[in-house]
């Protein structure tokens, strides 16, 4: 049984490319593509990791991740926070907000995988 | 053509005008002719008893010789040299440089002035790249169109076994996203377009109103006494050029509307006429008189134009205001308080110390940090804003009334505040957020 990643991404051809590339990596990956209810979403299917987007719809991404992180069950979730800013402002708020790794957008494939994998060596 | 802006030049000029001979000039004054010649030639500093002695050979006031425009260039040169990291510049040449070449030191102040005027617009710019929200999301929808593009065809070129369903798949996607990245450049070159057609290119909304305010002195004689019922929408709507975009409209609208309010409560002529003579009035005091709280008071004072002001032997008031967040809302800035555009204001302002002691008056007289302190007296307030709901708690506003004291002497225990940390060179401020662009003081 392989480890399990969910995705929490709105742009439906993201969550496509990046599910079709981790999976062929042996993950099992699940996506979820708003904000309001993500923290629901990731109690629910208890991810081995998460891909986080800051700019979500209801809800931006470090929100999500200051709740996660004041959750003991989740306080140490590897979550890999993705966005399309790179100011170091943002870096520095998502260094702060808690998350493991953070990546600006656009991104390739290869720097996903390697980040991902570096995180947590699936199974 | 000789500059006359210059304490030797006009030595120089004035002697030439007298037609006294340079001999004659330092004999009177009790110099040698050599060393009146490089005064003249403002190679040599002047001041104290040889100025006194030469304006009275000349016969005129020393400060006739040594006050003017000649101040506030060496100001300029003096700052722009303290701008220059690593600094380079002969300071204590400064005023031999002057002398000697007028024309280039024009220059360089006035490039001095550009730059900080460039400086400014280009915080600006960066202020609303990094907080204008539908820049923002135009800006993250092309970028995450690009990842998916980018995610999609690297698939396809990586991996050149794909399934075909996921071949097709990927296909459809890319065509998809490319459509969706031309619309979405598209309308962000049209929304960079529109900000850069606007007359007033890279201002902020509450910039377009200040400068609305601005131009008319911050007085609207048209809301003084018995208005229209349209004179608030008439205004609005005659500024024209003055006031472009929709958000600034509204807040011009806004803040009129309160203009007019206070105006209807209280005459700008009959307060004029119950403003103490040549003395700071106290705003807490006169609104009490009048009935009324003292940030709208304060709101009045600043509004009252320079002839009024003039007759009660006043100086011009600058009134800043601020909500709970200490976000500045209004500024009326005086030439020797300027208000910062862009960017946090100085923390050490009694406007944001108001905020943690609402309802009470403070009054402070504070030094403004710069080459030479100004100043200036102030009165803070912060008060509830809006409607009173009961159960609810007030939200606050703090206004600051801040006058002029050009004749007191700046001491050591008058506070000392800045305008900005960036251009503020007080040294080991507690208030300090970032490093000054300029030197600290020693």
């Amino acid at each position: 049984m392989g480890k399990s990643v969910l995705v929490i991404e709105d742009e439906p051809n993201i969550i496509e490319a990046i599910s079709f590339i981790l999976s062929r990596d042996g993950w099992h990956v699940a996506s979820h593509s708003n904000g309001i209810d993500a923290v629901e979403a990731i109690h629910a299917r208890k991810p081995d990791l998460v891909i986080l987007d800051v700019m979500l719809p209801g809800r931006s991404g470090y929100d999500i991740l200051r709740d996660l992180r004041a959750d003991h069950q989740t306080d140490s979730l590897p979550v890999l926070m993705l966005t399309a800013r790179g100011q170091s402002s943002d870096r520095t708020l998502a260094e702060e907000v808690g998350a493991s790794r953070f990546m600006t957008k656009p991104f390739s494939n290869s720097e996903v995988l390697a980040a991902v994998n570096a995180m947590i060596v699936p199974t | 053509m000789p500059r006359t802006t210059l304490t030797g030049s006009r030595i120089r000029d004035r002697r030439m005008g007298l037609g006294m001979r340079q001999a004659e000039l330092a004999r009177r004054a009790g110099i040698s002719a050599s060393y009146l010649n490089l005064i003249e030639h403002n190679r040599r500093r002047i001041g104290g008893k040889v100025l006194l002695a030469i304006a009275e050979a000349l016969e005129v006031e020393p400060a006739a010789l040594s006050e003017g425009a000649e101040a506030a260039l060496l100001a300029t040169l003096r700052q722009a040299a303290a701008d220059q990291v690593p600094a380079t510049a002969e300071l204590d040449r400064l005023e031999e440089f002057t002398g000697r070449f007028p024309g280039w030191a024009d220059m360089i102040a006035s490039q001095h002035q550009r730059i900080g005027a460039l400086e400014e617009a280009v915080t600006a710019l960066t202020d609303r790249l990094a907080h204008d929200p539908h820049l923002a999301a135009s800006m993250h929808e092309v970028l995450s169109t690009v990842t998916a593009i980018h995610a999609s065809a690297e698939i396809l070129v990586d991996d050149p076994g794909i399934p075909p369903e996921w071949r097709a798949r990927f296909h459809r996607n890319i065509a998809e996203d490319s459509a969706r990245l031309a619309e979405g450049a598209r309308r962000l070159v049209s929304e960079l377009e529109e900000g850069a057609s606007k007359e007033t290119v890279l201002a902020a909304p509450q910039d377009e109103v200040e400068s609305f305010f601005s131009a008319r002195g911050y007085y609207f004689p048209e809301l003084e006494s018995a208005p229209e019922a349209s004179a608030v929408s008439d205004l609005v709507d005659g500024a024209g050029s003055g006031l472009v975009s929709a958000a600034a409209k509204l807040l011009a609208r806004r803040a009129l509307e309160v203009y007019a309010q206070d105006a209807r409560i209280l005459p700008a002529a009959t307060l004029a006429e119950a403003l103490p003579e040549e003395e700071s009035p106290d705003p807490s005091q006169l609104a009490a008189r009048f009935g009324l709280d003292p940030g709208r008071m304060m709101r009045r004072l600043a509004a009252l134009p320079a002839d009024l002001l003039a007759s009660r032997g006043q100086r011009p008031f600058g009134l800043v205001a601020c909500d709970a967040s200490g976000a500045l809302t209004f500024r009326k800035p005086l030439s020797a308080f300027p208000l910062p555009r862009f960017g946090a204001a100085c923390p050490l302002w009694p406007l944001f110390q108001s905020l943690s002691r609402p309802m009470m008056p403070l009054r402070q007289v504070i030094r403004l940090a710069g080459r030479t302190d100004g100043v200036f007296v102030t009165h803070a307030i912060a008060q509830p804003a809006g409607p009173q709901v009961p159960n609810r708690d007030p939200m606050f506003e703090a206004h600051m009334l801040i006058q002029p004291m050009p004749s007191a002497t700046a001491l050591k225990e008058m506070p000392r505040v800045g305008v900005t940390c960036r251009i503020c060179p007080k040294p080991a401020c507690r208030g300090r957020r970032e490093p000054a662009i300029m030197a600290e003081d020693a």
